[in-house]
């Protein structure tokens, strides 16, 4: 039987070391696996880690692959930090798009960014409105919210695909499932930098990731609220001791997050899609999870990790564009990258004792 | 003169040693126990009586060290392995499953097979052999404490253990079933079953032992004859100085005043292994003490947090504040009318073990903080404004911390105790209600909190004391009061009932069966 045991104290120099040990070992069995399979390693190395940075609109584009991440894993930092197990912000990334972009079809030729703007506010409503749902069934019937948020996932998943391919088809589509494009005014613009003009698809969505990361840290480690989440993830019954509303606290913080979920689904769809389809989100709800952990469930450690995953997600595309590398290949990467990183911060703060196995 | 013959050794346990990081629970320790010896382990909460049981037992693995079964050297592994070896184990917090019936619970621990219908007969054939009466087909959430400890010791029992070794078995039980209890472990000892005994209490080990090795921060410092000491000697041996005892005023300012009063209050359970409160009726006067004995698991859990605000009481009345109906008031309010609550647990209770003393501060005392009218400086209400007061309360309540603002788990058990005494003294209460306030602290901790209640009473407040040590109750209390399966009994002036009459109503007896010297 293996068992972790919490280490005394965390070594400072393993702080540097282990993530650089990780980056190492995943380098290490990257390039045998490009090798064994036949592709140039140094070359498929270069793609994933460098050729992002390589030029500076590929480095905007990091961020905008970034950016529905980090907002989605600033809500579930406050859903994990209070030990909610929120697994549906696919769903409710989906929920909010899907209401708010139905609200936007609604007026199809309003030019002012107005729109927008309610745009997002109704988005926050429809990923809390999806949140809500396992937030009651908790609460008041004591129904685990990692079955209910997961399964609502694929609720909205086919929701939305029925409402494409139905109610809201463009009659123009060629009977493609897709609605009639977005008027004007809920297009999150692309932005226009003096001398330069755009930089690759960087769009002023980026300014919310601005706005949402001091303003998350100050909520967590400067507030009431803050402290309450803190307290009921760690000893519910402290908690309760405190006088501490357990439900207010499990419900809001689904509710915001959910909310968080839906306000990046508008964003990203509004700046790079600009219509409603069946594919709105590429499973960014699922890797935002691992982005919240791998951020230590701190803001700006959510934004590095957002920064990580986006860089090896867009490599992996360059990879399989110049060189024809399978999907299967880059996604077996990122899985190499991820096992190494997460297993060196467990090891960081724990060690492995084997004791025999009993009887 | 007749040679008196040598005791055979059943165990030796030479050099053991066994530490958990820098802390070493176990420093060289020597024991040996004789063929139908009951050898005693005394110790305060902390002195290593557990870490070295479980070495015995297999559950955990001596760092160095050897230990002889018979004068053959073994090596314990596991649980299993020192069932082979012949040592059994009852442990203080029993492991019994409580949707199961008592012979589905042996079933399930032993290690060969065996026809359920032969089972039933063979704990029926043990249970009437030992006179641990208890019915095979019973589920075991149905028995009292005393009975799940019986199924224990008969589980060991079908192992025919040549070593029986009883982890302070008499924690959760009334005097007449401690009194059962011995009289069995002496059979069993007599029959020539050895018997390793641990606890912390004195009069018991004089009573039923026959050697005592006491532990002191992980030594052995030494084995007594049991039948040629007394307490006071096996107290100072395991304290290692003078005890000094409680001052005790007997000028008191009580008055007639109730301070707190609760009326026919009842309470139905939220889970099924929870206990109903039913039809309670208590009051505390200003300027009073009044113990609530009672057996663990039987409705103090759910008293507390009934009393705390913690649960909110179902009507309104149920609860009284001198005049005040406040059984719709939640814990911070009480809090702000005066009443604090020191829980049983210190850790994840009382505080939260991963945040700074100034963090677990803020936990109480948040609502200080308030300022009706200013939105914004309730929003960044944060525990920067509990500095000035958790300091206060490490000085005035010599806290002894590591550095200045330490996690509250890089504390002792005392010193986290004192803390949280002093974080909810320092509110001034009107009242004040603790539970188990001394459990698992030493005994120089134990007597200044004990101190601490008196003066409490003393100036004027009252005070509730929920306890399953009858001695603290009978020393402290003025008035005492038996929870029994989530039913109070008769609040009883401390000089008109002995122990043995709070023994049996901790059994289940009722006042009417009992004849008191006085009932109001």
């Amino acid at each position: 039987m293996i068992t972790f045991s919490p280490r005394d104290k965390v070594s400072k120099n393993w702080i540097i070391i282990g993530p650089a040990l990780s980056i190492f070992l995943t380098v290490f069995f990257g390039l045998l696996i490009f090798a064994f399979l036949g592709y140039d390693p140094l070359e498929t190395l270069y793609q994933i880690f460098i050729s992002p940075f390589s030029r500076i609109d590929r480095v905007s584009d990091i961020f905008v692959k970034a950016c529905p991440l980090i907002i989605i894993g600033i809500g579930l930092m406050l859903c994990f930090r209070a030990n909610v197990w929120n697994i549906g912000a696919e769903g409710q990334f989906i929920m909010g798009t899907l209401l708010a972009g139905s609200f936007a079809l609604l007026f199809p030729n309003v030019e002012t960014k107005l729109l927008i703007f309610i745009m997002i506010f109704i988005g926050f409503l429809g990923g809390a409105l999806w949140a809500f749902i396992p937030a009651i069934l908790k609460t008041k019937l004591n129904v685990n919210e990692i079955l209910v948020s997961l399964m609502l996932v694929y609720v909205a998943m086919l929701f939305i695909d029925f409402i494409v391919r139905g109610p809201l088809r463009d009659p123009m589509s060629f009977g493609f499932p897709l609605s009639k494009p977005y008027p004007e005014g809920a297009l999150v613009n692309k932005i226009s930098f003096p001398g330069i003009g755009f930089l690759g698809q960087l769009h002023y969505g980026i300014l919310f990731i601005i706005l949402l990361i001091p303003f998350s840290w100050i909520f967590m480690n400067k507030t009431l609220s803050g402290f309450k989440i803190n307290v009921l993830g760690a000893a519910p019954k402290a908690a309760r001791f405190a006088g501490f509303n357990q439900n207010a606290v499990t419900i809001s913080v689904l509710i915001i997050s959910g909310g968080l979920a839906g306000v990046a689904g508008v964003i990203e769809v509004s700046a790079n899609i600009g219509q409603l389809q069946p594919e709105v989100s590429f499973g960014y709800g699922f890797t935002a999870i691992i982005v919240a952990f791998l951020g230590r469930l701190n803001p700006l450690g959510i934004l590095f990790a957002g920064i990580i995953i986006a860089t090896v997600k867009l490599g992996a595309d360059n990879a399989q564009m110049s060189m024809g590398i399978p999907k299967v290949v880059t996604g077996l990467f990122e899985g190499i990258l991820l096992f190494f990183l997460l297993t060196g911060e467990t090891l960081q703060k724990y060690k492995i004792r084997w004791s025999k196995v009993r009887k | 003169m007749a040679v008196k013959k040598e005791p055979e050794i059943l165990l030796k346990a030479s050099k053991i040693n066994k530490s958990f990081g820098n802390f070493n629970a176990n420093k060289d320790i020597d024991i040996s126990i004789a063929k139908g010896e009951i050898h005693a382990l005394l110790g305060e909460n902390g002195a290593g009586k557990s870490t070295l049981v479980k070495i015995f037992y297999g559950v955990l693995k001596p760092d160095t060290g050897t230990i002889e079964i018979n004068n053959n050297e073994v090596s314990i592994s596991s649980p299993n392995s020192a069932r082979k070896n012949g040592i059994g184990m009852v442990f203080q917090h029993f492991s019994l499953f409580p949707a199961l019936t008592v012979a589905e619970n042996i079933l399930i621990a032993l290690d060969t097979k065996v026809k359920f219908r032969d089972l039933i007969s063979e704990i029926s054939k043990l249970s009437n052999e030992w006179e641990l009466f208890v019915d095979p087909l019973k589920r075991v959430s149905e028995l009292s404490v005393g009975e799940q400890q019986r199924v224990e010791i008969i589980r060991c029992l079908m192992q025919n253990p040549k070593l029986l070794i009883m982890d302070e078995p008499t924690s959760v039980l009334t005097p007449q079933e401690i009194t059962n209890l011995f009289k069995i472990l002496k059979r069993l000892a007599h029959s020539g079953c050895s018997i390793l005994y641990i606890s912390h209490k004195l009069e018991e080990i004089i009573e039923l032992a026959d050697q005592v090795t006491i532990l002191k921060s992980g030594k052995s410092i030494a084995t007594i004859n049991a039948k040629k000491t007394t307490t006071k000697i096996l107290a100072e041996t395991m304290v290692g100085k003078e005890i000094t005892s409680l001052k005790k005023v007997n000028i008191k300012s009580a008055s007639k005043d109730i301070a707190l009063e609760l009326k026919n209050l009842n309470k139905q359970k939220e889970t099924n292994f929870g206990i109903s409160l039913k039809n309670i009726n208590l009051n505390v006067n200003y300027g009073e003490i009044l113990g609530v004995a009672g057996i663990a698991g039987n409705g103090q859990v759910e008293l507390m947090e009934i009393l705390s605000g913690e649960t909110i009481a179902n009507n309104e009345n149920e609860i009284l504040l001198e005049t005040l109906p406040i059984g719709y008031k939640n814990i911070t309010e009480r809090r702000q009318l005066g009443i604090e609550i020191i829980p049983e647990e210190r850790t994840l209770h009382a505080t939260v073990p991963n945040l700074t003393m100034n963090e677990n501060t803020f936990l109480t005392y948040f609502s200080k903080y308030y300022n009706t009218n200013n939105i914004i400086s309730n929003f960044l209400n944060n525990p920067q404004n509990s500095i000035i007061e958790s300091q206060k309360i490490i000085k005035d309540n010599d806290v002894r911390c590591p550095e200045a603002n330490p996690l509250a788990n890089q504390l002792s058990g005392g010193n986290l105790q004192k803390f949280i005494l002093g974080r909810s003294l320092a509110n001034n209460p009107k009242v004040a209600i603790f539970s188990q306030p001394t459990w698992g602290v030493d005994i120089g901790a134990a007597t200044s909190i004990r101190q601490k209640l008196l003066n409490l009473s003393q100036n004027g407040k009252a005070v509730i004391l929920i306890s399953q040590d009858l001695e603290e109750i009978f020393e402290l209390s003025d008035q005492i009061c038996v929870i029994n399966n989530g039913i109070l009994s008769k609040i009883m002036p401390v000089d008109k009932i002995t122990a043995a009459d709070v023994g049996l109503l901790m059994g289940g007896k009722l006042e009417t069966d009992i004849e008191l010297e006085t009932i109001k």
